[in-house]
C-alpha cells in the first residue's frame, strides 16, 4: 500500500463563533509524508482547524491546499482524506469488513479487489480474520484498528486523526502510539494528528503545533518544543515546569543578584523573563563534586515525594521560591537528602533557558 | 505470621448479614412494582381470560359456533377493510412521519422543542374533537372542498368524508404522532459523527442518508410502525365518524354485537381473533427486525 502523499497548506485561516475567534487568522505548512500533531488545551481551535481540513467546518475566511489544489469550497466526500474519530465513528450496522469496504464500494472498486484489499488492511492493524466480526463485539482497541484501517484503506493522501487514542486506557494507548507511528513509518502519508496529550504529541510527532485561544504559539520539532520553549506558555504546557523570574539586559540573565550562564542568547528583548525549571535536569551536588558547566542554586530541601520511578524533592530558594528537583529512586542513583537540609542545587548551562511571558 | 493467620480465620465475616441485606433490597424494590404488577392482572389478564372464555360458549355448553361464524363474508370484508387501512395509514405516516423527525434532528435545539410542540399538540386534544374538527373541515361544503373549489382545482365538491378516504386522513392525523416521537427518539441517538464519517470515506449527502441514517434510524422505524399498525388494528372511534357506517372495522362489528345483539360470545370471539392478529403482526415484526431491538433493547 504505498501511497502518494501530498502537501497541506493552511494560510490565513480564521473562524468566529460569534465574537469567539477559534482560529485567528491561522497559517500552517504540513510538508509531504509529515506526521504534524496539532497540541493545545481544549477549546484552543485543534479540533476545528481539523474540522476545516476535513471540510466539516466551513471557515470565515482563508485558504486550505492540498498540494496544488486549493479545496476550500470542495465538500467533504470530495476531498480524499482519511480520518480517524475520537469515538471511531464504525457504522454499527456493518460488520468489520462492511466498514472497510465502505469507502472502497463508494469509489466502485471490484468486488474481488475489495476482498483483497479488506484482508491486506486487516493485515496491517493485526486484525486478520476479523471480518465478519460486529462492530459491538469488539473491544476499544480493536475498533481503534479498525478505524484506522478504514481510514486508510482507500489510500488517502492525506490523513487526519482527532484524538484517536484518547478511550483507551493508558497501557494500550502507549501501545498504540507507537503502532500507529510505525504504520505511518510504512505508508507515509501526511498526517495531521490532534491531541491534548502532550506525551503523546512527543512520541510520535515529527513536528508540533501548539495551539492556544485559535493561534499557533509554536511550530516545531519534539525536542525543540520541551529543550527550547519559546514561552512561558509553551514551557508550562509541555511537561512539569518551575519558573524563576530573572532580569535580562542584552545577552545577561540575572536571578536574584546571580549571574547565569545560559544555553543561547536569550531571543526575547524583555527585561524580565523567567528561567525554566524542568525538574529532571536539576542535580543536588555533592561535596567536592566538579560543578564546572552548572548554574549553582543553594536552598533548603522542603518535602521528599516518592512517586515511584522518580523522588521529587522540594527545594526553597532564600528568596522564598520553590522548585522541584527530580532524582531517579535507583539504588545506583545518590541517596536523597533529608528534609531541611541545606542543599545547592545544579543546573547544566545547556539547559538554562529563559523564556519570556508571552510570544 | 500471626496477624496472617487472624486474617484468614476471620474471612467470610458478616457474608451472611451482607447478603441478607442484598435481599431485602431487592424485595423493596420489588414491592414498589407490586401495585402496577397487580393491577395489570386484574384489569388485563382477568377479562381477557373471561373473553377467551366465553368465546367458546353458548349457553351451558362448548362451542366454535362463534368463531364458525366469522367466516360470513360481512366478517372477511371487515377484516380485509381493517388491514387495508391499517397498511394504508401506517404507510402514510411512515412517508409523512420521517421528514418530520428527521428535520427536528437537524435543526437547533429550540427550534426541535417548538417542532416536538407541534406534533405533541394534538395528543394533549381530545381524539373526539379531532375527529369532529375533521367532520368541518372535510364536509362537503367545508373548508377544504371551498378552498379547492375557489382556487378552481376541482369543479364539484370531492366526497372527503364518511368513505376510506376521510376515514384515512383522519387516522393518519390521529396517528402520526406514535410514528414521528419513536423515530425521533431513535434519529436522536445517531451521532453525527456517522454522517460526517461516511463524507470523510466518499458518500454523498444523499448516498449518506440512505445508507447510513436510513439503516441505523430502522429501530425507531420499527417500534412506530408496530404502535401504528397495532393501534389501527383496534381502533373505534374515528373510523366510526369520519367512516359514517361506511367503514367497517373489526371493531366496529365489536361493538355491533355487544350493543346491538346483546352477544357476548361472539364479540369475545372477535375480541380474541383481534388480539391474535395483533400479536400475530408483533411476532412478525420480531422475527423480522430482532425482538431485543423491537423492545429497545439495543
Amino acid at each position: 500500500m504505498g501511497q502518494i502523499s501530498l502537501p497541506i497548506t493552511i494560510r490565513n485561516v480564521t473562524k468566529a463563533y460569534g465574537g469567539f475567534r477559534a482560529l485567528d487568522n491561522v497559517s500552517l505548512d504540513v510538508a509531504s509524508g509529515e506526521f504534524l500533531t496539532l497540541l493545545g488545551p481544549s477549546g484552543s481551535g485543534k479540533t476545528t482547524l481539523l474540522n476545516v481540513l476535513a471540510g466539516f467546518i466551513r471557515p470565515d475566511s482563508g485558504k486550505v491546499l492540498f498540494g496544488e489544489n486549493d479545496i476550500t469550497l470542495t465538500p467533504p466526500h470530495k476531498r480524499d482524506i482519511g480520518m480517524v474519530f475520537q469515538n471511531y465513528a464504525l457504522f454499527p450496522h456493518m460488520t468489520v469488513a462492511g466498514n472497510l469496504a465502505y469507502p472502497l464500494k463508494l469509489r466502485r472498486v471490484s468486488r474481488a479487489e475489495i476482498e483483497e484489499r479488506v484482508r491486506r488492511a486487516l493485515d496491517i492493524v493485526q486484525l486478520s480474520g476479523f471480518e465478519d466480526r460486529h462492530v459491538d463485539q469488539l473491544s476499544g482497541g480493536q475498533k481503534q484498528r479498525v478505524a484506522l484501517a478504514r481510514a486508510i484503506i482507500f489510500e488517502p493522501r492525506v490523513v487526519l486523526m482527532d484524538e484517536p487514542l484518547s478511550a483507551l486506557d493508558k497501557k494500550l494507548r502507549e501501545h498504540m502510539q507507537i503502532e500507529v507511528r510505525h504504520l505511518h513509518q510504512r505508508l507515509g502519508m501526511t498526517t495531521v494528528y490532534v491531541t491534548h496529550d502532550q506525551r503523546e504529541a512527543l512520541t510520535m510527532s515529527d513536528r508540533i503545533a501548539v495551539i492556544d485561544k485559535g493561534r499557533f504559539r509554536q511550530i516545531d520539532k519534539p525536542r525543540d518544543i520541551y529543550e527550547r520553549p519559546r514561552s512561558r506558555f509553551i514551557a508550562e504546557f509541555i511537561g512539569e515546569s518551575y519558573f524563576l523570574p530573572v532580569t535580562v539586559s542584552g545577552t545577561e540573565a540575572v536571578f536574584g543578584g546571580q549571574k547565569l550562564r545560559l544555553a543561547e542568547t536569550p531571543f526575547s528583548t524583555s527585561p524580565s523573563q523567567f528561567l525554566v525549571i524542568r525538574p529532571e535536569k536539576l542535580k543536588i551536588v555533592t561535596t567536592g563534586e566538579d560543578t564546572s558547566g552548572l548554574n549553582l542554586f543553594r536552598g533548603r530541601v522542603k518535602e521528599l515525594v516518592y512517586q515511584g520511578e522518580t523522588l521529587l524533592i522540594s527545594v526553597e530558594l532564600p528568596g522564598g521560591e520553590e522548585i522541584g528537583v527530580r532524582q531517579p529512586t535507583s539504588s545506583a542513583a545518590p541517596p536523597p537528602p533529608e528534609a531541611g537540609a541545606e542543599v545547592v542545587v545544579g543546573l547544566a548551562f545547556d539547559d538554562t533557558i529563559i523564556v519570556p511571558d508571552e510570544n | 505470621m500471626a496477624a496472617v493467620a487472624d486474617y484468614i480465620s476471620k474471612a467470610g465475616e458478616n457474608a451472611v448479614e451482607l447478603k441478607a441485606q442484598a435481599r431485602a433490597e431487592s424485595l423493596k424494590l420489588a414491592s414498589l412494582t407490586l401495585p402496577g404488577l397487580l393491577i395489570i392482572a386484574v384489569i388485563v389478564l382477568v377479562p381477557i381470560a373471561w373473553l377467551f372464555w366465553l368465546s367458546f360458549r353458548s349457553g351451558d355448553a362448548f362451542t366454535f359456533e362463534h368463531y364458525e361464524r366469522l367466516l360470513h363474508p360481512s366478517y372477511l370484508s371487515s377484516l380485509q377493510t381493517t388491514f387495508e387501512l391499517s397498511f394504508l395509514v401506517t404507510g402514510l405516516c411512515i412517508v409523512l412521519g420521517y421528514p418530520v423527525a428527521y428535520l427536528m434532528t437537524q435543526v437547533r435545539e429550540r427550534m426541535a422543542a417548538l417542532l416536538m410542540m407541534f406534533v405533541l399538540f394534538p395528543v394533549w386534544t381530545s381524539l373526539l374533537v379531532r375527529c369532529y374538527a375533521w367532520l368541518v373541515l372535510l364536509q362537503r361544503r367545508g373548508i377544504v372542498n371551498n378552498w379547492l373549489l375557489d382556487v378552481g382545482l376541482i369543479d364539484a365538491p370531492l366526497r372527503l368524508m364518511h368513505n376510506f378516504t376521510g376515514t384515512t386522513i383522519g387516522m393518519v392525523h390521529i396517528m402520526l404522532p406514535f410514528m414521528v416521537l419513536p423515530l425521533y427518539a431513535s434519529m436522536r441517538a445517531i451521532s453525527r459523527d456517522y454522517m460526517k464519517a461516511a463524507a470523510n470515506l466518499g458518500a454523498s449527502p444523499v448516498q449518506a442518508f440512505w445508507q447510513i441514517f436510513v439503516p441505523l434510524s430502522l429501530p425507531g422505524l420499527a417500534a412506530g410502525i408496530i404502535i401504528v399498525f397495532v393501534l389501527c388494528l383496534g381502533f373505534y372511534v374515528t373510523p366510526a365518524l369520519l367512516g359514517g357506517g361506511r367503514v367497517m372495522m373489526w371493531s366496529m362489528q365489536i361493538e355491533r354485537n355487544v350493543t346491538y345483539y346483546s352477544d357476548w360470545g361472539a364479540a369475545s370471539a372477535l375480541g380474541v381473533v383481534l388480539l391474535v392478529m395483533t400479536l400475530a403482526v408483533l411476532w412478525l415484526v420480531g422475527r423480522v427486525i430482532g425482538f431485543d431491538k423491537m423492545l429497545g433493547a439495543k
